[in-house]
């Protein structure tokens, strides 16, 4: 394997430093660095981060390659920066059994772009009535950790006891989706003053907070340890602050889109917003921002849902939910919590890198930019500025909502294992 | 007036008071022995009914057709809709054929605004229902029964309803009549009241212009017109309400309630009515309760709607018969 010296990079936002990749690893980390024998990348004061890791990624495949495939699904998460992705449970079929989540794994490693860690659905067909076999997949060569029914609630205490009590052998964590499916029926956004106006079904944040205090109580009764899917009220954010507060094995994570937008553009009826859970409102963005700050919520996870163009340009009511979100999660974190102040580089490495790389216990990843560790790198223009342009994702759907918005940050490289996946922005 | 009518929250006072006094002149053709009028001679107007709903549907297409437009009624039932076309393919279909105005009945709230606003074709929109939405149509022939009742035809012209006490009844949360309502009343100058068990009443009401009355018998004494919603009956089984008995004791229109209005109040309803729920038979079918009047005034509204959206600059009704009221100046 060649030798790469990426030069004058701020490792961590810190002082500019040299860092030299050897084969897999980082050899050394310093100051005028050597180039002898290795391919020099002129990182001119960029941020240097360790591999961004997303523990929500919905990749599709197999069932539904014409929103994504693992391979687009991969490719796109490499120009976010992304050296690896958790992917959700819910394809076609449910990955419930070894088999799938074993194939999805080995997708994953044809693809070369990013690593494919499949999360495994709780429930069989994810209907919330029987557990899967959680310990088969777990043992399969997946080496599944991570259990959800993402996109449904698993609503019956019983069973996410269960779950909960069961994964426990094999260090498992089950990530919730937080929807009371009796207080959600019908609903297409948050419950509140827009959806008044709007005559559209509310979704209303007690839906998410009754589940998560439920759940709370649940793991700390069994002592278990549970991941909250896609924090989006700012009573969420006080049930798990909560919970952490009594020293309970709890840890959530919020989306870049709840970090920015609002139910105000649900006015548009523009299905581009449709999202579960819903837009929130001004009040509950700011809550998760100062969360995310301050550590209540651990990570940030893209909730990366791909959706063919059609099932998005129509009414509202017949529109999919869900946006695409690998190609800039690393913008609107930048955009929301660095230029604002509330996040420097160190804490963004934390809450998107090292934290969900724990939390999914995801062995190579979310390591430090040291000497030893394995080269699993995102160079990022900090500087950049421009307007989002989805022809150019490489996921093969478009359904973003910030379309044509000025975004700030541009990843210029990524680096999977010593090996550049992305260069000056564009695949390898 | 803009292009399409989607929400009664678009219109002006002058928009909505050009529209009643426009109503008031296509009401007088109604009055003839050949109700029609060559206005829209060669314009198509499509009536897109993607939810089931006869009396909108006719009223619309006699409203059409009393203005000499050509009119083309499409019903998703038992068309490519029901084999999964979706909106979108269908407003291209209808572009394709020239529509000068596409009248769209949804179930999704917001599909008016989205066939509006997309591109996907050139002509006027008219909402006329989409969801829990708005139904501003609606709203409008209410707001024209209530101006003929409450201040006079002839009087009424260029009139809103400045003052006026409206109180609208039931099931506002579901009401896509209620919320058009609340606009364009509000808009007119009236003050409205909404009356309803809380389990009925949007999260998020606070912000209408609007007062909310969980107690209709604190309000009927003071109101110049009560509006009836129609409560559906699985609203019960959804346990909005414990029982029909109790809504009807609570929130229904009896004729001791009635006879507690003022002398001129009128009571409202958009039909179909619920008799033994919403209003008894006896309020029903009183001289006081508006619900067949709204039915005829709602064709002259969509008259109107429909002329002032496709008819250009010119005149209403035609000079040199006689009828005509309005000037250039007043469009």
């Amino acid at each position: 394997m060649s030798k790469i010296l990426i030069r004058g990079a701020k490792v961590l936002g810190g002082e500019p430093q040299d860092v030299l990749i050897d084969g897999e690893t980082i050899a050394e980390v310093g100051t005028g660095l050597s180039a002898e024998g290795a391919q020099v990348v002129e990182a001119g004061g960029k941020i240097l981060l360790p591999g961004l890791v997303d523990l929500h990624t919905h990749l599709r495949e197999p069932g539904r390659e014409d929103s994504e495939t693992v391979l687009t699904g991969t490719k796109a998460a490499a120009v976010g920066g992304f050296t690896a992705v958790h992917a959700m449970a819910n394809t076609f079929p449910v990955a419930d059994t070894a088999g799938v989540v074993e194939q999805v794994w080995r997708l994953g490693k044809e693809s070369g772009y990013c690593d494919v860690q499949p999360i495994g659905a709780v429930t069989v067909g994810l209907e919330g009535k029987k557990l899967a076999e959680l310990g088969a997949m777990h043992e399969s060569a997946a080496g599944v950790r991570v259990f959800s029914d993402d996109g449904k609630c698993v609503d019956d205490a019983v069973i996410m006891r269960r779950a909960l009590e069961y994964v426990k052998a094999f260090d498992g964590v089950v990530a919730q989706h937080a929807q009371e499916p009796r207080l959600t029926e019908g609903a297409q956004m948050n419950e509140g003053i827009v959806s008044a106006e709007l005559g559209l079904g509310g979704w209303p944040a007690v839906a998410e907070e009754s589940i998560i205090a439920r759940d709370v109580l649940l793991a700390a009764h069994v002592g278990s340890r549970v991941h909250i899917c896609h924090l989006s009220t700012a009573g969420s954010v006080e049930i798990v602050r909560w919970a952490k507060s009594k020293g309970w094995n709890v840890t959530a994570e919020v989306t870049p889109h709840h970090l920015l937008l609002t139910d105000e553009l649900v006015r548009s009826y523009n299905p581009v917003y449709k999202v579960n859970p819903p837009l929130r409102t001004e009040a509950d963005v700011l809550a998760l921002r100062e969360a995310l700050a301050d550590g209540t919520i651990d990570c940030v996870a893209t909730d990366h849902a791909p959706h063919p163009h059609e099932d998005k340009d129509c009414e509202w009511g017949a529109a999919a939910m869900g946006m695409v979100g690998l190609e800039t999660a690393l913008s609107v974190v930048q955009h929301t919590m660095v230029d604002s102040g509330l996040l420097d580089w160190a804490g963004v490495a934390d809450r998107m890198s090292f934290r969900p790389a724990h939390i999914g216990r995801l062995e190579g990843h979310g390591r430090p930019v040291s000497v030893g560790e394995p080269a699993n790198l995102t160079l990022l223009d900090s500087a950049y500025r421009g307007e989002v342009d989805p022809a150019g994702f490489a996921s093969r759907s478009r359904n973003t909502p910030y379309e044509g918005r000025e975004l700030p940050g541009r990843v210029t490289h990524t680096f999977l294992r010593g090996r550049a996946t992305v260069v000056d922005g564009k695949l390898a | 007036m803009k292009r399409h009518l989607i929400s009664a929250a678009d219109l002006t006072r002058d928009d909505a008071v050009l529209i009643l006094d426009t109503a008031e002149e296509m009401a007088r053709v109604a009055d003839r022995p050949i109700k029609k009028l060559p206005t829209l001679r060669g314009r198509t107007v499509v009536n897109l009914f993607f939810e089931d709903s006869t009396r909108t549907r006719i009223s619309f297409e006699a409203a059409a057709k009393r203005l000499s437009a050509d009119v083309i009624n499409f019903s998703a039932k038992g068309s490519s809709v029901s084999k999964g076309e979706s909106l979108k393919d269908t407003a291209l279909t209808l572009e394709a054929m020239g529509a000068d105005a596409v009248v769209i009945r949804h179930h999704d709230s917001g599909a008016p605004h989205r066939l509006a606003t997309s591109g996907w074709i050139g002509g006027s929109v008219v909402n006329a229902g989409d969801g829990t939405h708005e139904h501003p149509t609606q709203a409008l022939l209410d707001a024209f029964t209530m101006r003929r009742r409450l201040v006079g035809a002839d009087a009424g012209l260029g009139q809103d309803l400045d003052g006026r006490r409206i109180t609208i009844v039931g099931d506002i949360l579901h009401s896509r009549v209620a919320r058009s309502n609340v606009h364009l009343l509000h808009t007119l100058g009236a003050e409205v009241t909404l009356v309803a068990p809380p389990t009925l009443v949007p999260i998020g009401v606070e912000q209408w212009p609007c007062e909310v009355s969980y107690d209709l018998d604190a309000v009927v004494a003071k109101s110049d017109a009560v509006m009836m919603l129609r409560v559906q009956r699985e609203r019960m089984n959804a346990a909005f309400f414990p029982t029909e008995r109790e809504y009807a004791r609570r929130y229904g229109l009896d004729g001791d309630r009635m006879s507690r209005m003022p002398e001129h109040a009128i009571v409202m309803h958009p039909g179909p009515m619920n008799r033994g729920m919403e209003i008894t038979a006896e309020v029903a079918d009183s001289p006081r309760c508006t619900a067949v009047e709204q039915v005829t005034n709602g064709v002259s509204i969509r008259m109107a709607v429909l002329y002032l959206l496709l008819g250009g600059n010119e005149p209403a009704l035609t000079a040199g018969n006689g009828t005509s009221t309005r000037t250039e100046e007043s469009k």
